[in-house]
């Protein structure tokens, strides 16, 4: 049965008659050819579709596109800034990378990104990981009833939704704190400390 | 994925008639559930009934103290609730030791409770299973039984029910207010879900069309010094093997109250009143802790299984609760 949507997707209205089978995933990768979330396992366990839907981070795989309908979706191509107009010969490399997110950045300053199958979703999670973190949320790796400190216990609690076969969790951690200005040490990770 | 309908009622009356008027429809709250069992063929409704903006997503505090949550509040809002963390920090940590950050913020109060068992003859459609299928046996019966009941199983069903929050809120005496064809009704948590009995497809005593829309947390000085603690095969984002929901409250060394409940141990959030009436009166100590720990796993009957049973959940759920205890009530003081 078919539906009529309209989803503001990285800053433009879309609008697309789908499937009320659809997915947001799909709607996005088949039908808007917006393919930087990733289909990884299609059930909720991985987060590599991961995108923003009103500035929160939800998996595409699980949401239908047609409660989307009036939504705000934000995908890893989303996160920079426009392409810049400035002639390429005078660009250095700030200019190279075109307007990269922080996050973005900083997973490519610590070579954050292996196979990056998982990365667009690892981006936009860290993205959410950190508004999430601004707002004060809590995670299982918080101590106490205070407001939480952003360090690598809590970076790797918060992103456990996102899974990454190559094993590029030390880096993304690492990448997670320079986006947010933290410092890359902290309290270790381990069995314990987000159990 | 069978063709299927979609609906976004006007307000919650509209969803339950649209519901309760047509048997193969189905609610959506935050789809983390559903949209899978769309997926695996698991459900094939006919119509899905869309919840968003319909339910409502506030909590408030009424005047004796409860906080009356909708339904709609997502879990990562609930955990993050200031008097959660302050007034149920037991709440406010099962939420978080559940899914992960994504699915939290898609998940709400509403749905989460009626999620339905992992286990995997469950979700695997190819496998029989009474509670997809009545009447097409249990596959979990000498199979895989990891993560199987140890409590109230039947020979029909050893399911566990998934839900952290639920095994919160059945320890600390919450009341779940629905709406449904015959109108408004609460009921307490612990009553809200079954056990398999001969009817495991049966998890809840919803009625078909009965929509969730609050789940009332009354006060509860005792809640204050409360934890939730969770054991698992990896360290974050996996389903527990068991958990401990526990709240305390200590005299001069001595419990004068308790309220536990255990997940991953039965087909429902299980209320361990036993271990409860075994702990008051009694020293805060170790041993107390494994007494009450004994008391409630008296009747507990594990599964054998082609992976070796699940006898091993007995010993790691007294250790669990006994741990979780002395972190409440500090240093074993004897």
């Amino acid at each position: 049965m078919q539906r009529e949507i309209t989803v503001q997707v990285d800053g433009t209205a879309r609008r697309l008659t789908v499937d009320t089978r659809t997915t947001l995933l799909d709607a996005l990768r088949e039908r808007l050819g917006i393919t930087s979330p990733k289909k990884g396992c299609d059930h909720g366990q991985c987060g590599a579709c991961t995108v923003l839907s009103g500035g929160r981070r939800v998996l595409g795989c699980l949401t239908l596109a047609v409660t989307q309908d009036g939504a705000e979706v934000v995908t890893a191509e989303g996160l920079a800034a426009e392409p810049t107009t400035a002639e390429p010969t005078t660009a250095g490399e700030q200019q190279a990378d075109g307007g990269l997110h922080p996050v973005q950045r900083a997973f490519i300053d610590c070579d954050a990104l292996q196979c990056g199958y998982c990365t667009p979703g690892q981006v936009v999670s860290a993205v959410g990981v950190l508004d999430e973190f601004a707002m004060g949320w809590p995670s299982a790796a918080t101590e106490g009833p205070g407001a939480p400190r952003l360090d690598r216990a809590e970076v790797a609690e918060r992103m456990s939704g996102n899974l990454c076969r190559c094993g590029a969790y030390v880096n993304i951690v690492t990448a997670v704190l320079r986006a947010a200005g933290a410092s890359p040490a902290g309290r270790p990770t381990g069995p314990g400390v987000t159990g | 994925m069978k063709p299927f309908d979609y609906l976004r009622p006007a307000d919650a009356a509209d969803a339950v008639r649209s519901v309760a008027g047509n048997p193969d429809a189905v609610f959506l709250g935050g789809g983390t559930n559903l949209v899978d069992h769309l997926k695996l063929g698991i459900v094939e409704p006919a119509l899905v009934v869309g919840l968003a903006g319909v339910l409502p997503a506030e909590i408030e505090e009424l005047g004796d103290g409860t906080l009356r949550i909708g339904a709609g509040v997502g879990n990562s809002e609930l955990a993050a609730d200031p008097r959660v963390r302050e007034r149920f920090p037991v709440l406010s940590q099962a939420l978080l030791s559940g899914a992960s950050g994504q699915l939290r913020n898609m998940a709400t109060v509403g749905g989460n409770p009626l999620q339905r068992t992992r286990c995997v003859y469950f979700q695997d459609v190819t496998t029989p299973c009474n509670k997809r299928e009545p009447g097409s046996g249990c596959s979990a019966v000498g199979g895989w039984t990891r993560h199987h009941a140890i409590l109230g199983a039947s020979e029909h069903c050893l399911a566990v029910h998934p839900s952290d929050l639920a095994v919160a809120m059945a320890a600390l005496d919450a009341r779940v207010r629905t709406l449904g064809p015959a109108g408004e009704r609460t009921i307490p948590f612990v009553d809200l879900h079954r056990l398999p009995g001969d009817a495991p497809e049966r998890d809840t005593v919803l009625e078909h069309g009965e929509l969730i829309t609050a789940i009332d947390l009354p006060a509860r000085p005792i809640a204050r010094r409360s934890a939730y603690r969770k054991v698992r095969d990896r360290a974050s984002y996996a389903f527990a093997l068991v958990s401990v929901a526990a709240a305390v409250e200590v005299e001069d060394g001595v419990i004068v109250d308790a309220r536990i409940a255990f997940g991953g141990v039965a087909h429902v959030p299980w209320r361990a009143h036993r271990a409860e009436e075994a702990l008051r009166g009694s020293s805060a100590s170790d041993r107390s802790y494994r007494t009450a720990a004994d008391a409630e796993l008296a009747d507990a009957r594990p599964a054998e299984g082609l992976d070796g049973g699940n006898a091993f959940k007995i010993p790691l759920l007294r250790r669990t609760l006994t741990a979780t205890l002395r972190d409440l009530v500090g240093e074993d003081p004897r």
